[in-house]
C-alpha cells in the first residue's frame, strides 16, 4: 500500500494521495459508444445509447430547434444567472406539457417544477429530496429491469434500491400478474418508480386497464409514486397519449414526483434540458417544497444552464413552432415504428423460427431483443453491432440501409 | 395526509433574496451592490463582444448538432481550460499528469471535487476528514462540502477586521495546527468576499507549511483575469503550488471572466503525480458525474473552447477581460477618493488594496441595514459590496450613503 504517514520532503514527492483509487469500470451504456468509435468495420452499427438518428444514421437537429435558435439570436439577451429553479417560462410549460394545460394541478398551483440538468439531474434532485425529507422507508422500488443509471443515482443520494417484477422474459412482454403481486407486498410509504411510457430498457408498457389496476394497488399500499418520463412523444408519437398514465395517476389522487427530459423528444441531448415536479396538497406546501429544492440545488451547480431551456420554452410557447415540433416528434416515432416492422420482417425473411412479435409490440426507442449476453457478445465481435449486454438495442440507430444486416446478424447468433 | 406536510420552509438564499428585494424596490436612486456579476458604467449586464462573435459562428455552423458531450465534457474545452490556469509552458501538462472535468460553473467543479475527495481521499469514504474554509468565505463553500458528505468543516483565520487585511499569523497557525491531510479551500485570487489576497511571499509561507504537514490544496479560481486584468498574474499562486510538487484540484469558473453566468461553464483541473494516477482519478470522476448530471451542457463550453483555442479570439478575450478589470479598478480609486474627500471616519485604503469584484467595506450589520432600508443601497449583511454595481453616475450617492451610515449608525 501507499505510505500515508507524513514524512520527509522526498516521501511527499514520491507518494501520491491517490494510490488507493481503483480504476472505475467503463459506463455500461456510454462505454458502448466508446467501443463503437474504435471499431473500423464499415458496417458497424451503434445500437447503444438512446440518441435518435435519421434514416441516414445521422444525428437529427429538429427544424423547430433551429428556428427557435434563430429567434433567440435576434433577441440578443444577456447572460445573467437564472434563479436556482431555472427559467420560469420553461418550468411552467414543462409542467403543462406533462399535465395538460387544463389540469386542476396547474390551475390551483399545487405543484412546483424546477428546471434541471436533463433527466439525470432531475432524478438526482428528486432522490436527494427524498433522502432528506421522505419520512417513509429508505427503499425505492424500481421495475425489473430499469435504466441502468437509476440505481447508482438513488444510491449516491443515500436511498436503498429494491425491485418489483416487470419484464417477462418468456413473453418478452409485461409481467402484469407478477408486478401486481410484488407491488402488493411493498411496505407502506415506500417510493415506487414508474416509467411513464416507452419503458427503458424493455420498451414494454402497461396498457391503460393495467395502469388502472397498478394505480389501485399503489394507492392501497400508500406508496409514493415517482414517474420517470424521458420519452414523452416518442412512444406513440402523441404527446398526450404518452402522458396518459401520469395524468391518470394525478386524477386518482396520487401526489406524484415527476422527472422529465427533453433530450430525446426535442433532440436537445447536450443542452441538458429537464424538469423535476412535485405535486403537492396545496400551493402553500408547494412553496415549502420549492424552498427546500433550492437549498439542495445550490450546492450542486447553483443554477441551471440557460441555452437549452430557452430553446425548449420558445418552442413550447410559440404556436407554429409547437405545431412543427409535434409533427417532428411524430415523424421520429413513426420512423422507429417502421424500423421495428422492417426488423421483424427481416428476421422472418432470414428464416428465423423464433417469435419476434415483441419487436413490434414493444414501444419507444428501445427493443429488448431477448438476446443473451453470449449472443450479444457474438453480435458485437462478429458483426460489429454494438449494444448493451442486457440485449437492449436502440431502434433509433437502425436505418432502412442497415436493418437487413442487423436481421442477418441477429438471426446468425440466435439460430 | 401528504408525505411532505412536515417539510419546513427554508430560508431563501441570501444573495438571491437581496436581488429580489432590489428588483421590487421602486426608489429612483436604488443601487444593487449585491450579487457578483459585472455591470457596465450604465449599470447594464455586458455580453462580451468576443462571446457575441463566437455565438454567431456557432449558430451559423450547420455542422454542429446538439448531441451528448462525453461524460467528462468537451475535450478541447477541458484542455484549454487547464492550460489557462496552469500556463502555456506548464511542465505538469507536458508530463501528461493534468486532466479536467467540465462542470456546471465553479459550483459544479467544487461539488465534483468534493464528492471525489469524500469517496477517495484520506482513506475510502472518510467523511471525517476536516475541510477548512476561510473565515469568511463564499457562503456556498460550506454547503458544497457538507452536502458532499463531510462532517467536519472548519474555518481558518483569514480576515482581520481590526486591521482590515489578511490575518497571516492566524492563517499560518491554523495550518500548523490542522490535522495532517486536512483539506484547505484556497481562493486563487480576488478572495470572495474580502478581496484580500496573500502576497507571493505569503503564499510561499502557506505552501511550505502545507507541504510539510501534508495538507490538501483545493483552489477555487472564479476570477482569473478579473483580479489584476492579467491572466498569468492572477494564476500565480496556482502555478507556484504546482511547481512545488503538490497534487491539487482547481475549481475554475468562466462565469465572470467570460460573462457566461447562465451557461454554467466550469472546469475541475486535476493535477496528479503522474498519468497513471490521473487516469484512475478521471475514471472515478466519471462515475460521480454520471449520477449527478450524466454529461455537461455544451453551449458554454463550445464558446469558451473556440475562444481559448484561437489565437485571435484569445487575444480579443483578454482585451475584454482587461476592460472589465480596469473599470473595477477605476471604481475602487474613485470610491476611496470620495470617501477621503468627504472626511468619512475610518481609513479607506483597503478599498484600493483589495482586489477583484468585491470589497469588504467594514460596515457592520446595523449600518448595512441602514444602507438598504434608508438609502436603498443593497449590499450583503457582511458588508461586502460588488464594485461592479458602482458607476460614475451612482458613486457620489453611494459614497454619501456610506458616510451617513458610518456617522449615524453605530
Amino acid at each position: 500500500g501507499v505510505n500515508l504517514r507524513s514524512g520527509s520532503f522526498h516521501d511527499f514527492v514520491r507518494s501520491s494521495w491517490w494510490g488507493g483509487v481503483q480504476m472505475g469500470p467503463p459506463d455500461p451504456i456510454l462505454g458502448v459508444s466508446e467501443a463503437f468509435k474504435k471499431d473500423t468495420n464499415p458496417k458497424k452499427m451503434n445500437l447503444g445509447v438512446g440518441a435518435y438518428r435519421d434514416d441516414m444514421g445521422k444525428p437529427f437537429v429538429l427544424s423547430c430547434v433551429r428556428k427557435a435558435e434563430a429567434i433567440i439570436t435576434t433577441k440578443q439577451m444577456d447572460k445573467e444567472y437564472l434563479g436556482i429553479g431555472g427559467l420560469g417560462e420553461f418550468s411552467k410549460s414543462c409542467a403543462q406539457l406533462a399535465l395538460g394545460a387544463d389540469n386542476e394541478v396547474m390551475k390551483s398551483g399545487r405543484y412546483i417544477t424546477v428546471q434541471t440538468i436533463s433527466g439525470t439531474g432531475s432524478l438526482r434532485i428528486g432522490a436527494n429530496f427524498l433522502a432528506r425529507f421522505h419520512g417513509g422507508p429508505r427503499d425505492v422500488y424500481l421495475p425489473k429491469p430499469s435504466w441502468g443509471n437509476h440505481t447508482p443515482i438513488f444510491r449516491d443520494a443515500g436511498m436503498e434500491l429494491k425491485a418489483y417484477k416487470y419484464y417477462d422474459p418468456s413473453t418478452c412482454g409485461f409481467d402484469f400478474k407478477g408486478a401486481l403481486d410484488d407491488i402488493s407486498k411493498i411496505p407502506e410509504h415506500s417510493v415506487i418508480m414508474l416509467h411513464a411510457c416507452a419503458h427503458n430498457p424493455t420498451g414494454v408498457d402497461p396498457k391503460p386497464e393495467q395502469w388502472k389496476e397498478i394505480s389501485d394497488i399503489v394507492k392501497k399500499r400508500n406508496l409514493l409514486v415517482f414517474f420517470d418520463m424521458a420519452y414523452q412523444g416518442f412512444a406513440s408519437g402523441d404527446i398526450d397519449r404518452d402522458a396518459w398514465a401520469v395524468r391518470y395517476f394525478i386524477e386518482q389522487g396520487h401526489n406524484i414526483l415527476l422527472s422529465q427530459s427533453f433530450a430525446k423528444n426535442m433532440g436537445l441531448y447536450g443542452e441538458r434540458v429537464g424538469g423535476f415536479t412535485v405535486v403537492c396538497n396545496d400551493a402553500e406546501e408547494a412553496k415549502r417544497v420549492e424552498s427546500q429544492l433550492k437549498i439542495l440545488i445550490r450546492p450542486i451547480y447553483s443554477n441551471p444552464p440557460m441555452n437549452g431551456a430557452r430553446i425548449a420554452a420558445t418552442i413550447l410557447n410559440t404556436p407554429d413552432l409547437r405545431s412543427l415540433w409535434l409533427e417532428e416528434v411524430h415523424g421520429m416515432a413513426n420512423r422507429i415504428i417502421k424500423m421495428r416492422e422492417q426488423l421483424a420482417a427481416g428476421l422472418i425473411k432470414e428464416g428465423s423460427s423464433k417469435n419476434w412479435q415483441h419487436v413490434i409490440d414493444q414501444i419507444g426507442m428501445f427493443c429488448f431483443t431477448g438476446l443473451k449476453p453470449e449472443q450479444v457478445e457474438r453480435l458485437t465481435k462478429e458483426f460489429s453491432v454494438y449494444m448493451t449486454k442486457d440485449g437492449r438495442i436502440s431502434m433509433a440507430g437502425v436505418t432502412s440501409g442497415n436493418v437487413g444486416y442487423l436481421a442477418h446478424g441477429i438471426h446468425a447468433v440466435t439460430k | 395526509m401528504s408525505v411532505f406536510s412536515e417539510v419546513p420552509q427554508a430560508p431563501p438564499v441570501a444573495v438571491f433574496k437581496l436581488s429580489a428585494d432590489f428588483r421590487e424596490d421602486s426608489h429612483p436612486q436604488k443601487v444593487n451592490l449585491g450579487v457578483g456579476a459585472y455591470r457596465t458604467d450604465d449599470c447594464q449586464p455586458w455580453v462580451l463582444p468576443v462571446v457575441k462573435k463566437v455565438e454567431r459562428l456557432i449558430v451559423e455552423d450547420g455542422s454542429l448538432n446538439h448531441e451528448y458531450l462525453p461524460i467528462l465534457g468537451l475535450p478541447e474545452f477541458r484542455s484549454a481550460s487547464s492550460k489557462v490556469a496552469l500556463g502555456d509552458d506548464s511542465a505538469a501538462i507536458k508530463d501528461n499528469r493534468v486532466g479536467g472535468v467540465q462542470a456546471l460553473g465553479g459550483t459544479g467543479a467544487l461539488r465534483i471535487g468534493a464528492e471525489f475527495l469524500r469517496r477517495w481521499y484520506n482513506g475510502v469514504n472518510n467523511t471525517a476528514t476536516p475541510i477548512y474554509v476561510s473565515a469568511p468565505t463564499w457562503e456556498n463553500h460550506n454547503s458544497v462540502f457538507a452536502d458532499a458528505g463531510f462532517k467536519d468543516i472548519r474555518p481558518y483565520h483569514y480576515w482581520d477586521a481590526a486591521k482590515r487585511g489578511l490575518d497571516l499569523d492566524g492563517l499560518l497557525d491554523d495550518l500548523e495546527k490542522a490535522p495532517e491531510r486536512s483539506v484547505f479551500v484556497l481562493h486563487a485570487c480576488a478572495h470572495n468576499p474580502t478581496g484580500t489576497d496573500p502576497t507571493p511571499e505569503e503564499w510561499k509561507k502557506i505552501s511550505e507549511i502545507m507541504k510539510r504537514r501534508s495538507l490538501f490544496v483545493f483552489f477555487d479560481s472564479a476570477y482569473q483575469g478579473f483580479a489584476s486584468g492579467d491572466l498569468d498574474k492572477d494564476a500565480w499562486a496556482i502555478r507556484y503550488f504546482v511547481s512545488e510538487g503538490f497534487e491539487l484540484f482547481v475549481a475554475q469558473s468562466f462565469s465572470k471572466n467570460f460573462g457566461l453566468y447562465n451557461e454554467r461553464v466550469g472546469n475541475l483541473t486535476v493535477v496528479a503525480q503522474d498519468g497513471e494516477n490521473l487516469s484512475r482519478i478521471l475514471s472515478q470522476m466519471e462515475k460521480i458525474v454520471r449520477t449527478t448530471w450524466s454529461n455537461p451542457p455544451s453551449q458554454g463550453a463550445r464558446i469558451v473552447s473556440k475562444t481559448l483555442n484561437s489565437p485571435e479570439l484569445f487575444a480579443e478575450w483578454k482585451g475584454n477581460v482587461k476592460t472589465m478589470a480596469e473599470r473595477v479598478l477605476l471604481m475602487r480609486d474613485q470610491l476611496k477618493a470620495k470617501l477621503q474627500a468627504q472626511g468619512t471616519p475610518g481609513t479607506w485604503d483597503h478599498i484600493t488594496q483589495q482586489i477583484g469584484m468585491f470589497s469588504f467595506t467594514g460596515l457592520n450589520p446595523k449600518q448595512v441595514e441602514y444602507m438598504i432600508k434608508e438609502k436603498h443601497v443593497y449590499l450583503m449583511a457582511s458588508g461586502r459590496i460588488n464594485m461592479c454595481g458602482l458607476t460614475t453616475k451612482n458613486i457620489d450617492y453611494v459614497a454619501q450613503s456610506i458616510h451617513d451610515a458610518v456617522t449615524k449608525v453605530q
